[in-house]
């Protein structure tokens, strides 16, 4: 699609997307972030907004905000500062929400997002800090009640340029963002729990028409699947108001997951002033160029350039360098076994394929995954060497996992060293096509599919542990010397 | 226990040779206070079983009473105020001024009353009670730091702490007779005051001489971690310790410099206080200071831009007041009729007036007009002061154009209550250190004002002139005749 809804309209959609930071403590006091705490029990005088407390700001919340930033290429303001969005609401202890309003931390920059049809960078308007605000928890139709625990919770506001046209685009986008925020150890990216919250605006208009349609704004996009569902809705209602000839009106509309629809918050009439104001609590956030270096230096290769550099540099497929550039853990893991000298493209083989497999089997994070990069890198080497089978390492593998032993001493141990003896196979050989005498007849007769299913018996017979290639050319000059016969 | 207590000077040397213990000092407080209150209504709140003291006896202020005003937090302790919307409301901690104090060995007694929210010039807008002169019960005491400057003005206690956003810690002293210091803004931590403008607010010592200022700034001057606006490093020279910063108050005037921008004042003070002052700028002149004249053509603006400014931050800062976590409650259909319903009740006129003068200026459509361009104002207004102080010393002019006015006489005229402000917003717009201290007594027996304004971080320079002008003043022989009720007793 290329931001066509039919031949007529064209969507333009903008993200404004709030990253929940992962520092230890709040932004402006000291109380600790703890998502799963009980309510209530993360909270102190200045997050409660209690008469006579001031807010001190947390660096930690500045330099995560800064390697996002960084990361995006956006321009740091060296000068940054605080704003007060004054507006009641019971999850706003204060009256106002303290937000970076004319001076945020970064400016400009761009998302670079894969996209089917290749790279694209999509521009950002704009980074700034914020608070975020308590948490209102509505139980049936019990009173609603508040928890303070993710009040003063940093958040950067990433605000994209109004340069999306399809819920496609809008869900890649915001795919590669959750990557690069998890990636930089920015935030964990939860969307579910919260962790990334988006907001959308959309707008349609005539494609030839030469100003954009009325912008809407969408809340309460909670997953990106909902992004997708919600913008296909809102652009289809937008699309089949304006084809009737009527007029999209400027509002704030929310998304029920449920029921698959976008419904009217408030309209522009009724919005409010935030009669924003700058911050007296708090002073101007300078950076040194010195504190800017330090943190570009710490940055991480972001995972679009080691995604080229491993299809280019070391020929990997690049399916399997998607997916080793989705977690950092998991390149630094697969950098870590080349980095021992194993070929790349079999080390990304199996990291993708069995180190996977078996971290989802066991649960747990890459951190925690138990055989580590040496240890398997010890395997591979013995497979590279022809000394094992492909079966007899997966096996292996299984068992390092459970164990602190090395691949060598396992092999020997299990006895899986691969069948070397050529008497021996051939033993094996022969006795699976003997076993077998009327599928070897109907094989002479030109079923020659069944050579595999002959490979695959000698296979079985040598516990995995002969070379599949090697039995594969013994059947079939078996099989043909026989015809001959 | 007849006349005034002593001051904190006098006291630490009397606790120091042992001839009175900490609960005995608290005990006569206690006894004045008792026989004052009937007349002068001072306090919100007395203690009945004073703290002991904390920390060993050679704290610095050791031993020594002094109160809080009512909007400064204090663990277990109410923290209303004197509004309506706070009504019941207790602080679950302590702010960082309290701290400091009691970590010196200070012992609290009491809180002061004040105008609701620090709104107000005359200490007639508090609920539980309006505080009088202690020179004249029929006068206002000033405010909104009411009850502290009567309570220290009428000798009762030899110090307490106010708050200065406009003038409400210099304005009662120089009604009340005391010393008020407005430290500059980002000396003393905020953190513990409830805040009306949180550009302007600053905490500081009413008490009855300079030297005991002095005494009590260096407890609470410093860097806090709690406020992010407080100066990190101490502007004192290295090796500056309290002993000789306090020997420095006492240098003479010889060779100091004292600006006096006479366009400023032109038709804003009465006769005596005109007269009052020209006869101290003479003494000083006498004692080998230098007058010179200098113009601050923008101090002129400067009520008008603190109306904006002042009231642009409280109508934000009053925002948590919304009676849903503390304080009065109200019941509504829905949240929004809740807060409606107890800020229309809790809040006093006074605040409802300034909290709407706020939201307006800086509502959309307004804001450019209105609350941008006086903060432009108030940024060459900064400007055009550390300039002046690049040419002078300090700034003197009197506190405030007349004495202590009668009680009631401007309930109903809010812009001529503002109009007592005009002498002491400028130091606040600026952030600039000022000091009023009394020089003598009007023919109606009501105190007369000095007003000094010195280099930004400049408190020790500021605390040498006016130390100075105390010398000659002498103004403690007057408070000898005070007595509860206003007879000389
Ligand atoms: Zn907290």
């Amino acid at each position: 699609m290329n931001g066509r809804v039919d031949d007529s309209f064209t969507a333009v959609i903008g993200l404004e997307v709030h990253v929940q930071l992962q520092t230890r403590s709040k932004i402006f006091c000291a109380c600790e972030l703890d998502p799963h705490a009980a309510p209530n029990t993360r909270v102190c005088p200045v997050c409660l907004g209690q008469p006579g407390t001031l807010p001190v700001l947390n660096r930690q919340a500045v330099r995560l905000a800064l390697r996002l930033a960084l990361a995006c290429g956006c321009e740091i303001a060296p000068l940054s500062s605080f704003a007060r969005k004054n507006y009641f609401y019971p999850d706003l202890p204060k009256g106002y929400q303290i937000t970076q309003y004319a001076f945020p931390l970064a400016r400009g920059g761009a998302l670079e997002v894969d996209t089917p049809g290749g790279t694209r960078r999509f521009p950002l308007e704009r980074m700034h800090l914020e608070e975020d605000a308590a948490r209102l928890v509505h139980e049936g139709k019990g009173p609603v009640r508040i928890d303070f625990n993710r009040c003063g919770t940093p958040l950067v506001e990433v605000v994209g340029a109004p340069a999306l046209h399809t819920p496609e685009e809008a869900a890649a986008y915001l795919r590669a963002l959750r990557r690069l925020v998890r990636w930089l150890g920015v935030s964990d990216g939860n969307m579910e729990e919260g962790s990334l919250r988006c907001d959308a605006n959309v707008s349609v208009a005539p494609t030839l028409a030469d100003r954009p349609g009325r912008r809407v704004e969408l809340k309460n996009l909670n997953s990106i699947s909902g992004v997708r569902a919600a913008l296909h809705h809102e652009i289809a209602r937008q699309t089949e108001v304006l084809r009737r000839g009527g007029r999209v009106e400027f509002e704030t509309r929310s998304f029920d997951a449920a029921a698959g629809v976008t419904r009217p918050m408030r309209s522009k009439e009724e919005a409010s002033d935030y009669r924003y104001f700058p911050e007296p609590d708090l002073p101007v956030v300078e950076l040194s160029p010195s504190e800017l270096e330090d943190i570009g230096a710490l940055l991480p290769e972001l995972p679009l350039d080691l995604h080229r550099r491993l299809v280019r540099q070391w020929g990997i497929s690049a399916e399997e360098a998607e997916v080793l550039v989705e977690e950092r853990a998991l390149a630094e893991y697969f950098q870590a076994v080349v980095a021992e000298g194993i070929d790349p493209p079999l080390a990304a083989h199996w990291v993708v394929g069995e180190v996977l497999h078996l971290r989802k089997e066991r649960g747990g994070s890459m951190e925690s995954f138990p055989v580590e990069p040496r240890r398997i890198a010890g395997l591979l080497r013995m497979l590279e060497r022809r000394e094992i089978s492909t079966a007899a390492a997966k096996k292996v593998l299984v068992h390092m996992a459970a164990t602190a032993d090395e691949a060598s001493s396992l092999v020997r141990r299990m006895g899986l060293q691969l069948l070397d003896d050529e008497g021996e196979l051939e033993h094996l050989v022969d006795a699976v096509l003997l076993e077998n005498e009327g599928l070897v007849e109907k094989y002479r007769k030109g079923k020659g599919g069944l050579a595999g299913y002959f490979v695959g018996q000698v296979m079985q017979a040598s516990g995995g542990r002969a070379d599949p290639q090697r039995v594969e050319a013994m059947v079939r000059r078996r099989l043909d010397e026989g015809g001959r016969q | 226990m007849k006349g005034p207590a002593p001051g904190v000077e006098e006291l630490r040397e009397l606790l120091r040779q042992g001839r009175r213990t900490p609960s005995e000092l608290v005990a006569e407080v206690l006894r004045r206070a008792r026989a004052w209150e009937p007349h002068l209504g001072a306090f919100q709140e007395l203690v009945t079983s004073p703290p002991e003291p904390q920390g060993a006896s050679d704290g610095l202020l050791w031993g020594i009473p002094y109160a809080l005003k009512a909007n400064i937090a204090q663990r277990g302790h109410r923290l209303d105020c004197e509004s309506r919307l706070l009504a019941g409301h207790v602080a679950p901690y302590d702010a960082t001024v309290q701290s400091r104090l009691e970590g010196a060995g200070a012992v609290c007694v009491g809180r002061t009353r004040m105008d609701e929210f620090a709104m107000g010039s005359s200490g007639e807008w508090a609920t539980s009670g309006s505080t009088a002169n202690p020179w004249d019960p029929d006068r206002v005491p000033g405010g909104s730091s009411s009850g502290s400057a009567a309570a220290v003005g009428a000798g009762v206690l030899p110090f307490a702490l106010g708050s200065d956003t406009g003038g409400s810690i210099r304005q009662p002293a120089a009604f009340c007779g005391c010393v008020g210091l407005k430290p500059t803004w980002g000396r003393v931590s905020r953190y513990g005051l409830v805040a009306f403008a949180s550009s302007l607010d600053q905490i500081g010592p009413l008490t009855r001489t300079v030297r005991d200022a002095a005494l009590v700034s260096s407890t609470l001057m410093g860097f806090d971690p709690r406020d992010a606006t407080t100066l990190r490093d101490s502007p004192e020279k290295e090796g500056e310790d309290l002993d000789a910063l306090l020997a420095g108050l006492e240098r003479g005037l010889e060779g100091t410099t004292v600006g006096v921008p006479w366009d400023l004042l032109a038709g804003r003070l009465s006769e005596e206080v005109e007269i009052e002052f020209r006869r101290v700028l003479g003494e000083m002149e006498a004692r080998g200071a230098r007058l010179v004249e200098l113009r601050l053509p923008l101090a002129r603006h400067a009520l008008a831009v603190y109306a904006v400014v002042a009231n642009a931050e409280a109508s934000s800062n009053l925002a948590r007041f919304d009676g849903l976590r503390w304080g009065r409650t109200a019941a509504g259909a829905d949240h929004r009729e809740s807060i409606r319903r107890a800020r229309a009740e809790g809040f006093g006129e006074e605040v409802k007036l300034r909290i709407l003068l706020g939201t307006f200026v800086l509502s959309a459509g307004y804001h450019e007009a209105y609350y941008q361009r006086a903060q432009r104002i108030r940024r060459a207004m900064a400007r055009e002061a550390d300039e002046a102080l690049g040419h002078c010393d300090v700034l003197a002019w009197p506190t405030t154009g007349e004495t202590a006015f009668g009680r009631g006489e401007r309930l109903d005229d809010p812009l001529h209550m503002y109009d007592s402000d005009f002498l002491t917003v400028q130091a606040n717009l600026t952030g600039l250190p000022a000091i009023a201290l009394p020089t003598g007594l009007s023919r109606e027996g009501l105190p007369f004002s000095l007003q000094l304004t010195g280099r930004r971080w400049g408190e020790w320079e500021l605390l040498r002139v006016a130390r100075q002008v105390e010398l000659f003043c002498d103004f403690e022989r007057h408070r000898a005749s005070l007595g509860p009720g206003g007879d000389a007793s």
